[in-house]
């Protein structure tokens, strides 16, 4: 396998899309585009072909700040003794009416 | 009305026909983004060749359908702009043509939202927002090359003046277009020159690309009195399997 | 498949190779970011980017219909569909991006012959019938192995295909329609039908790759989950699925050995001519050099496209910061 490239590459960007349903944008895929502007028409062209967003989000990938893997237990672990966070903690009797 | 029909068929032929020669970079396009946008583009122009087509079947009245007048017709019965039958070119060539053609086709499209005929106003509403993006995205192209290397410049400078002589037949009139005006179903050519001559200086000179002194303008496509060589071997490709095989249902 | 013949390495045995394979026996996908063997890593590389220059080459057999196209509204489908392959070579390159190799680099690969693609694009396209028959047997055979591979191990790799089988669902039935219609037509269209299915038999045979049920690769990848079921599992699995449909068409499959065991609830088939698909692998398929030779002016022309843009985007990000 190839490892160097003799001549420079679009920029990788990754693409988030919000659906239809006003939800968050989802993280889709990537591309690759020279600048912002290509990139959010290749993703218009890439990701929407079946009508799946109606607003689009691009960002170069190198500027992605990542968790490492290897700090999975220490940051996420914790939360799982709060189980007092979930409603389903709670006991509240039938009595006391919807909550 | 015969202008009408007329009309249909110009506006359907400059799409089936620029569709086709856009589609034929399917699978040869210089990046995979770019394939996928130009296969776009040919895909919303043949969806645009379907309703104006229809149209003219349905105006001529003859139980014709669009794929009758688009496989069927010869060359001389064609109504399209000389400029979308020309050959794609290198892949500036390709963007500069379309750059010229949206910028007019944007202009049409968007004066036709005020056309006196319904049937008009519905296939233009839904296709001036393919056109805007369309011309969006090759304004983008001829700014983005002709401003890019020594090399995309130059190559971007030979197709605008390779191209810019057929600019112009986009803006002559013809009795037909001066029975459309008067009608309110089209408006004049020439009314959409102003503006689309604006939008072609401001990006040309983003692109840092010079607009050829002559205003030379070629002209036969529109009327169907002259067409290039070009159109009778697009004809020939698309044509064939319709006119190899009469009558079949595919 | 569109994978064919990808060879895996062998996976080492350290700790943290066992709790790597312990990770994948438990039903965990693997992230990019995670701790991976490099030759799963590696094998993943061949694989995904085989698949990926597949689709590309892919778009080339039936882009050289789409001028041809009988009706608008067959030229818009066939174009829909081919720009859907585009698509899914971009998802894979993507996918294998994530494995720290750039899609320039796996193009440059392809170009130079060190990477490969299926064999079955390297067969024409004749004629209209052509076009139905690449749509219901070869798309019909890629599904087969595509859909399990939604559940494979590599997270990007299985979501890209999980997208791509999606976006197939029209691609397969597309083809059959085409068919459908072929059938039902005219002498000559039936005529049409039949001889796209005697060129397209055998070879989307050869695409799921010869018997690999007691290959040492494969038992590798199936370990890891890059590959979920064997070559003949697939190959019996798009037989019998494709026969039924052949009858309802009216169309002859060309092997005089084909028939319905009972015992053991399966068509009994004959094997591809597994000369020609080495033959075909080595570079000796009817259209190996056109392919390459389309790919390779298509990369090489569009070198100052890609060149320009950049350098444009360069200028502009310039001036952005100078203010």
């Amino acid at each position: 396998m190839t490892t160097q490239s003799r001549k420079p590459e679009w920029p990788l960007w990754e693409v988030f899309i919000r659906g239809q349903h006003g939800l968050n944008h989802r993280h889709v895929g990537s591309l690759h585009a020279p600048d912002a502007e290509a990139a959010i028409r290749h993703a218009r062209d890439v990701y929407t072909r079946r009508n799946e967003g109606v607003s689009i989000w691009v960002v170069e990938a190198r500027h992605i700040a990542a968790s490492s893997p290897s700090d999975k237990g220490p940051l996420f672990e914790p939360s799982e003794s709060k189980v007092y966070r979930h409603p389903t903690f709670y006991d509240i009797p039938d009595e006391a009416g919807p909550m | 009305m015969d202008a009408l029909h007329e009309f249909c068929l110009r506006m359907g032929d400059n799409t089936l026909v620029l569709g086709h020669r856009v589609s034929e970079w399917c699978g040869h396009s210089p990046v995979l983004e770019e394939d996928i946008a130009l296969a776009n583009t040919a895909l919303d122009l043949i969806g645009q060749t379907q309703m104006w087509l229809g149209l003219a079947a349905e105006i001529e009245g003859q139980g014709r359908t669009a794929d009758d007048l688009a496989f069927l017709r010869d060359a001389w019965d064609f109504r399209n702009l000389l400029l979308v039958e020309l050959p794609n070119g290198d892949f500036g060539q390709t963007m500069m043509r379309q750059f010229l053609f949206d910028t007019w086709h944007h202009a049409m499209l968007t004066a036709l939202a005020g056309s006196s005929d319904d049937r008009v106003v519905a296939i233009a509403a839904k296709a001036v927002k393919e056109a805007s993006y369309h011309l969006e995205r090759s304004a983008g192209t001829v700014i983005g090359l002709g401003d890019g290397t020594a090399e995309s410049h130059a190559r971007m400078q030979a197709a605008l003046d390779l191209l810019y002589p057929y600019y112009g037949e986009m803006f002559a009139a013809d009795a037909t277009d001066t029975a459309l005006a008067a009608a309110g179903i089209a408006p004049l050519p020439e009314s959409l020159r102003a503006s689309c001559d604006v939008r072609l200086r401001q990006v040309t000179e983003e692109a840092t690309l010079t607009l050829p002194a002559s205003s030379f303008a070629h002209s036969g496509g529109k009327t169907g009195a002259r067409h290039t060589e070009n159109l009778g071997h697009i004809l020939t490709q698309m044509q064939w399997l319709q006119r190899a095989y009469p009558g079949a249902t595919w | 498949m569109y994978a064919q013949m990808v060879t895996s390495e062998a996976a080492d045995d350290s700790p943290e190779a066992r709790a790597f394979q312990a990770r994948i026996d438990a039903g965990e996908k693997i992230e990019p970011k995670d701790w991976m063997p490099e030759a799963y890593r590696r094998t993943l590389i061949r694989q995904i980017g085989q698949h990926a220059h597949s689709e590309i080459v892919g778009q080339l057999p039936e882009g050289n219909w789409i001028t041809r196209a009988p009706t608008l509204e067959r030229k818009a489908i066939l174009l829909a569909k081919v720009q859907d392959e585009a698509g899914h070579g971009l998802y894979l390159y993507c996918a294998a991006e994530t494995l720290g190799v750039s899609r320039d680099d796996l193009t440059e690969d392809l170009l130079s012959g060190r990477m490969k693609y299926s064999s079955i694009f390297n067969y024409p396209t004749l004629t209209w019938a052509d076009m139905g028959a690449v749509g219901w047997l070869v798309d019909g055979a890629a599904i087969m192995n595509q859909v399990p591979l939604q559940r494979t191990s590599y997270g990007p790799y299985a979501r890209a295909m999980v997208r791509i089988c999606k976006e197939e669902s029209f691609h397969q039935r597309q083809g059959y329609d085409i068919m459908l219609k072929m059938c039902r037509g005219t002498p000559a269209q039936k005529r049409m039908a039949q001889d796209a299915m005697n060129r397209f038999w055998y070879p989307a045979l050869m695409m799921f790759g010869p018997s690999d049920k007691d290959s040492v690769h494969s038992a590798q990848s199936m370990a890891w989950r890059i590959k979920i079921n064997t070559n003949d599992e697939l190959r019996q699995k798009f037989v019998d699925e494709t026969v039924p449909q052949a009858e309802f068409l009216g169309l002859a499959i060309p092997d005089t050995d084909l028939r319905w065991n009972e015992e053991r609830g399966h068509y009994d088939f004959s094997e591809p001519d597994w000369t020609e698909f080495y033959d075909v692998i080595k570079g000796n398929g009817p259209c190996n050099v056109e392919r390459m030779t389309a790919r390779r002016k298509a990369w090489d022309d569009g070198a100052w496209v890609r060149e320009g843009l950049l350098a444009h985007a360069r200028k502009k990000a310039g001036k952005v910061a100078a203010e």
